[in-house]
């Protein structure tokens, strides 16, 4: 008996081992995820009351990040009044980074406008939820990622809060995820703004670091509390996002998500990741433990335990 | 197969045809023992073939067309519902359904349990082959199916709750096969390699219960990255894991139940007595497992409501949906399952068995697609999307069908009695053959 024991003690301790291994990998992680943004990171404040939905930043996009030409073109105005799947208002896809929607808020006169994008989160969503790792933060703000490694699972796109990634479905061989990336490439990297600020008329867009931009925009909520509602989202939704906006009408009347924790993403998923490397640890004893209690009463009372029998015998001779 | 059996008789259960015949050739036991012809006879007569074969015939150019003309051939290309039919279904749901290897080798090896061994066997294959098709649904739907291995040699995500499903669910892959390997062992006749295989039982039963209780759970804490999207009453930040891997308790049970109950109808002469004579009493233990896995599911279910404070939500029309769900699913199961024990009725408790199945699956469709953007709108999947879906499926059962008609699942291998020396303190007879020398002084006993 202590022969066989002996063994499965150690196949055991060899999967215990295997699951260290694993589990080191996820407390890093998990260390990294209490990360609160890179200190100089970039970001830019969208003051939605600006904006006129001329959407000469959706022609920017497209020209920077060289996007097919549109079905529609970028000054016809009545894409406004396209609504998809019972209600829904246009989003980016692998098309088109950033898209402008029209909303008729009740609390102005004005249709308000609101440019969506990603919003680069401090912690992303995407970035944690990717098993290739192919999400990467960059110290300037940006949420880049490796379409080279893309592997299509997708799972970027449920994890998102903004619903941001979308994907080049239109692809047979290369389908890859598709959304802003802040113009990291070709402008970001190099202290420029991206496309879509720089080309702003209304100056709806201030581009800057992001500590600095948190600062001007209470100002401008302190200064004009008439015109804003007293609050900057992004500032602190989902762990604070890069891109942050003011509205001069309440957020969810304005195509904003109002109901997202303060909390990154993957907070709701620690309480998981922290019983992986317990389980893989517990688990190996646990279960030998109730094979051997469970077994062990039959060799007692009639030796017959066909896994222990004859070995027993071989061992004694 | 009824119609050849009644006519040309002998199915392949050993090596030899009778007990001092020609051994059976691989082409023989590939066709069952009988001519190609005689084959084919049978397989066009069958009528369920005849299903398939229309299934296969729109299918099967419908997957191809996926790869040559992308996804969005076959799908919406839903940038707000990234996973359509092949994961919610496919993946979601066939995983909790192939609980049951896990289930029963624990059972068995785990607690001694030898009184489950006639039904083990088709447990393990049930789980194989969940597992084996839930990835193949996953490289219908991945966009670039080719890089699959990328998360185990070209880059690590090791934070991402998928790269513990990636490498659970190819580590399981791999114990599963082995585990399932001693059959295929037995049936192509490497006894060597099935002893190595009983050797390492206890480590691949232990490791499957590790990788499974982790990957069952990791399914379910896929969704707590979107905490916004699955309706709060399919959602639970702290619990979503337990969830599912609860749930795939009865899951797997109750599946095993299923197949038993449907090879028992369709392959009667397949399985043979013990295996027949077991399988009441077996069904009734079964059930017995599976309805406690539902109490204990609903009561944390109730519990994981109660944490969040989601009472409310329940005199919503999501709330009426979520209780159909818990009564069809979970409440009602448990009743017919109490009846049938009480009773000690077989056939009643496998119809309990296949509601628990629909009422899984129905979970899991609610979790991933139902209820999922339920603040936004309702996808509901492409027709192509459907059919291929349908098609693997039916590529499952083929290929479910193919290994029982074969391997020693539902039956079991007659070997030969080779008589081998009992002791092995005189190591020099062991090598010699075992006819023609002279007798041993030793005792003996019958080899495994």
């Amino acid at each position: 008996m202590s022969g066989i024991s002996r063994r499965k003690f150690l196949t055991c301790t060899l999967v215990g081992a295997g699951a260290t291994a694993l589990s080191l990998k996820t407390t890093d992680a998990f260390a990294s995820a209490k990360l609160e943004g890179y200190p100089d990171s970039m970001g830019v404040l969208v003051d939605l009351g600006r904006c006129v939905g001329c959407r000469s930043c959706e022609a920017a996009c497209n020209r920077e990040q060289h996007l097919p030409a549109p079905a529609q073109s970028f000054d016809d105005p009545s894409v406004f009044d396209q609504t998809f799947h019972n209600g829904q208002k246009r989003r980016t896809d692998e098309q088109a980074y950033t898209v402008v929607n029209r909303y008729e808020p009740t609390a102005t006169d004005q249709p308000v406008y609101r440019k969506s994008q990603c919003n680069h989160c401090n912690e992303p969503a995407c970035l944690t939820s990717c098993f290739v790792n192919a999400y990467t933060k960059t110290s300037e703000g940006a949420v880049i990622y490796n379409p080279n490694i893309c592997v299509g699972c997708r799972n970027c796109m449920i994890a998102c809060p903004f619903n941001m990634p979308a994907y080049s479905y239109s692809s047979a061989t290369n389908p890859v995820i598709k959304k802003c990336i802040f113009c990291y490439d070709t402008r970001l990297k190099n202290g420029l703004p991206p496309a879509c600020v720089e080309i702003c008329p209304q100056q709806v867009m201030t581009f800057g670091h992001r500590k600095e931009l948190i600062e001007i925009a209470h100002e401008r909520i302190k200064a004009r509390p008439d015109r804003y509602i007293d609050h900057l989202y992004g500032e602190n939704e989902v762990g604070g996002t890069s891109w942050m906006y003011l509205a001069p009408a309440p957020f969810e009347e304005v195509g904003f998500d109002t109901t997202m924790n303060n909390e990154p993403i993957i907070s709701n998923v620690k309480d998981f990741l922290g019983t992986v490397p317990m389980v893989l640890a517990i688990w190996p004893a646990l279960f030998t433990g109730f094979h051997l209690l469970a077994t062990r009463k039959h060799d007692i009372e009639q030796h017959g335990d066909d896994h222990s029998a004859h070995k027993e015998e071989e061992k004694k001779s | 197969m009824k119609t050849h059996l009644a006519t040309h008789g002998k199915v392949v259960d050993s090596h030899k045809r009778s007990a001092d015949g020609a051994p059976w050739s691989l082409q023989e036991k590939l066709l069952l023992g009988m001519t190609p012809q005689q084959y084919i006879v049978q397989a066009v007569r069958n009528p369920f073939n005849w299903i398939l074969a229309l299934i296969f015939a729109i299918g099967l150019p419908l997957i191809a067309g996926r790869f040559f003309f992308g996804l969005n051939w076959v799908t919406h290309s839903s940038n707000d519902y990234p996973w359509g039919l092949f994961l919610g279904f496919g993946l979601f749901a066939m995983v909790p359904l192939s609980a049951s290897g896990f289930m029963l080798g624990t059972t068995v090896e785990i607690f001694g349990r030898h009184d489950f061994k006639p039904i083990e066997r088709l447990a393990l294959l049930n789980g194989l082959l969940g597992y084996l098709f839930a990835v193949i649904y996953l490289l219908v739907d991945l966009g670039q199916p080719w890089r699959l291995p990328y998360p185990m040699v070209v880059s690590f995500g090791p934070a991402a709750v998928l790269f513990l499903v990636a490498w659970h669910v190819a580590t399981y892959l791999s114990v599963q096969v082995a585990e399932v390997s001693s059959s295929f062992f037995e049936w192509i006749g490497w006894p060597a390699a099935k002893k190595f295989i009983r050797e390492i039982t206890i480590g691949l039963t232990v490791s499957g219960i590790i990788l499974s209780t982790l990957h069952q759970g990791a399914l379910g804490a896929l969704f707590t990255y979107a905490p916004g999207k699955v309706h709060p009453l399919w959602y639970s930040a702290s619990f979503q894991w337990l969830f599912f891997f609860v749930s795939a308790i009865p899951a797997g049970l109750c599946m095993v139940i299923a197949v038993s109950t449907i090879a028992r109808k369709t392959m009667a002469w397949r399985c043979d007595d013990e295996f027949k004579n077991n399988l009441d009493k077996l069904t009734i233990s079964l059930a017995k497992g599976a309805s406690m896995g539902l109490v204990t599911y609903f009561t944390i279910k109730t519990i994981g409501i109660a944490h969040d404070n989601e009472w409310g939500y329940l005199a919503t029309g999501w709330g009426a949906w979520y209780m159909v769900e818990m009564a069809f699913g979970v409440l009602l199961p448990i009743a017919v399952f109490a009846w049938a024990i009480r009773n000690k009725n077989a056939s009643l408790a496998r119809v309990g068995a296949f509601i628990t199945v629909a009422g899984i699956v129905l979970n899991r469709l609610n979790t991933a697609l139902i209820t999922f953007n339920w603040r936004l709108y309702q996808e509901i999947p492409h027709w192509r999307e459907v059919i291929i879906s349908l098609t693997i499926f039916a590529i499952y059962i083929v290929t479910y069908r193919f290994i029982l008609y074969r391997l020693p699942i539902l039956y079991e291998w007659k070997e030969e009695k080779v008589l081998v020396p009992e002791t092995v303190n005189e190591p020099v007879r062991i090598h010699e053959p075992y006819q023609g020398s002279p007798e041993p002084v030793a005792s003996y006993r019958t080899s495994e």
